[in-house]
């Protein structure tokens, strides 16, 4: 068992905000922790990592962490830069950690970078940057691995394949993972529990389906979109909406284009009908 | 003697500014480390008092370091009487009243090379369980390359170039303390133009050069790694 319950003064950049934690997380979960920029996720991880101080206490499998330096921490931690160190090929990057040549062979296997190994970053893509941090991670066989926003960086693609290989070694290595993501269909594929920080404080604990799942009463599914604009077309009114990467067109009467505004945040549902699905 | 031309005034000045620039990377490279990384409210008085020997007439610095080592000071009579070595008009002073003098030109350029790094990259190795100073020398240093090689020559180049402190606590000592500055200062005192000529195009060329050769390393380099 993990159980966290720290607090620190963050300066904010509306002011000091308090960051008020207390979690128990089960040993071999994977939490994700989304929630607005500025909420403290960062800064939580960050704590947890040692990289920040704080009041309270962090303790993992009855071993209380709170006077441990960074150094001591049986953690990994994958930042959103990759930050690889740059004057190290992959394999010395990996080495650098714990000089374990078999496990670094298999790790690099099991990310398919067996055939990089000798290459420096800077000639690496994103992706093979982020699978590079992610083996990193995983040489000092931590207790608790930490993700930063991993995959905010790359593109769809790039993503499900990390995302694959992350929960790979997460099973493989038995970790506990505590994961800050934006993306729901990232946080609803990996973790089997999502925490939502607010201005330092948790909002909703639960588990991804049940927070991620948009829809209320009978509706069959909602979306959340971002009105682009509203247009005239004879004697009815078309809004344009933008709901993630799409683009589209919902009728409204001239009552409900009055009601709403440009740029507005509105949820798009429907309930009248079963919703076709096609591939 | 090549050619009719006394070499010792060049052979001592390189000789000083490579004792100095040794011993000052010794100092500069964890102090200008722990710059970087400080979060102390004492560091904007620490980074003034080191940036001093830019804005100080060297004259100033001279006169200092002169009054602080000399046998009437407690520092310089220590020595004297308990070592038996004179701080003042020798080279061991010339080197003191260096490493006074160039210290900024060491400290600052790998100061702000520390500060560009990745931050992330440093945390990345201190989570990976490298104290400091480990990640000082195996991640730190050879990520700043341009910027070391910079600290270092600038600092050789401003020491070869120094004349008003050396004058101040060396005197002009044949062999001992006189510098190619002070040699070429000392021929135009005596109106020996063609020799300060001669002495003082060396000293332009041997400059020129090596800035030159600094600049272009560091174009190099940033081509290679792609800035």
């Amino acid at each position: 068992m993990i159980k966290i319950n720290i607090s620190k003064t963050l300066q904010g950049s509306s002011g000091d905000m308090s960051l008020r934690v207390k979690l128990d997380i089960k040993e071999q979960d994977f939490l994700a922790i989304s929630g607005k920029s500025g909420s403290g996720k960062t800064t939580l991880l960050r704590i947890l990592a040692g990289l920040e101080d704080s009041n309270g206490e962090i303790e993992i499998s009855g071993i209380s962490w709170k006077d441990f330096p960074v150094q001591k921490r049986n953690i990994g931690f994958v930042f959103q830069d990759y930050a690889l160190f740059e004057n190290m090929s992959v394999e010395k990057n990996l080495l650098f950690v714990n000089d374990d040549k078999k496990l670094a062979k298999h790790l690099l296997e099991l990310t398919q970078l067996t055939s990089l190994a000798k290459r420096l970053p800077n000639k690496l893509s994103g992706g093979q940057k982020q699978r590079v941090a992610l083996c990193r991670a995983f040489m000092k066989r931590p207790k608790l691995l930490l993700l930063d926003e991993p995959l905010s960086a790359l593109d769809p693609l790039m993503r499900a394949k990390l995302q694959d290989d992350i929960l790979k070694l997460h099973k493989e290595f038995k970790t506990t993972t505590i994961m800050v993501s934006h993306d729901p269909s990232e946080i609803y594929k990996l973790s089997n529990r999502l925490v939502v920080l607010e201005d330092g404080k948790i909002i909703k604990d639960g588990c991804a389906k049940d927070i991620l799942l948009q829809t209320q009463g009978s509706q069959k599914f909602s979306l959340k979109g971002e009105i682009l604009d509203i247009v005239k077309a004879d004697i009815i009114f078309i809004a344009v909406v933008a709901i993630g990467q799409q683009i589209v067109e919902i009728v409204l009467d001239e009552d409900e284009s009055k009601s709403f505004k440009i740029g507005q945040s509105v949820h798009v549902s429907t309930k009248a009908f079963a919703p076709n699905i096609t591939a | 003697m090549i050619f009719g031309l006394d070499l010792e005034p060049f052979l001592l000045s390189f000789k000083l500014a490579g004792i100095t620039t040794f011993i000052l990377f010794l100092i500069a490279l964890p102090f200008s480390w722990w710059l970087s990384q400080t979060k102390s409210r004492y560091k904007p008085l620490l980074e003034a008092i080191t940036s001093l020997p830019i804005v100080l007439p060297p004259s100033v610095i001279g006169f200092y370091v002169l009054f602080a080592l000399s046998y009437n000071s407690p520092i310089g009579a220590f020595f004297e009487e308990t070592f038996g070595i004179s701080l003042v008009f020798n080279f061991t002073g010339l080197v003191i009243a260096s490493c006074f003098y160039s210290f900024p030109f060491m400290v600052q350029p790998l100061q702000s090379g520390f500060e560009s790094l990745n931050k992330n990259m440093i945390e990345a190795s201190f989570v990976a369980g490298k104290t400091k100073l480990q990640t000082l020398y195996f991640v730190a240093l050879p990520n700043i390359k341009p910027a070391l090689l910079s600290a270092l020559i600038i600092t050789f180049a401003h020491t070869v170039g120094e004349f008003g402190v050396v004058l101040m606590v060396g005197g002009s000592i044949s062999g001992e303390t006189k510098v190619a500055s002070v040699a070429i200062y000392e021929m135009v005192e005596i109106m020996d133009y063609e020799m300060a000529h001669i002495y003082s195009a060396i000293m332009l060329t041997l400059s020129f050069v090596t800035l030159l050769g600094v600049y272009t390393f560091n174009h190099k380099y940033k081509k290679r790694i792609g800035i």
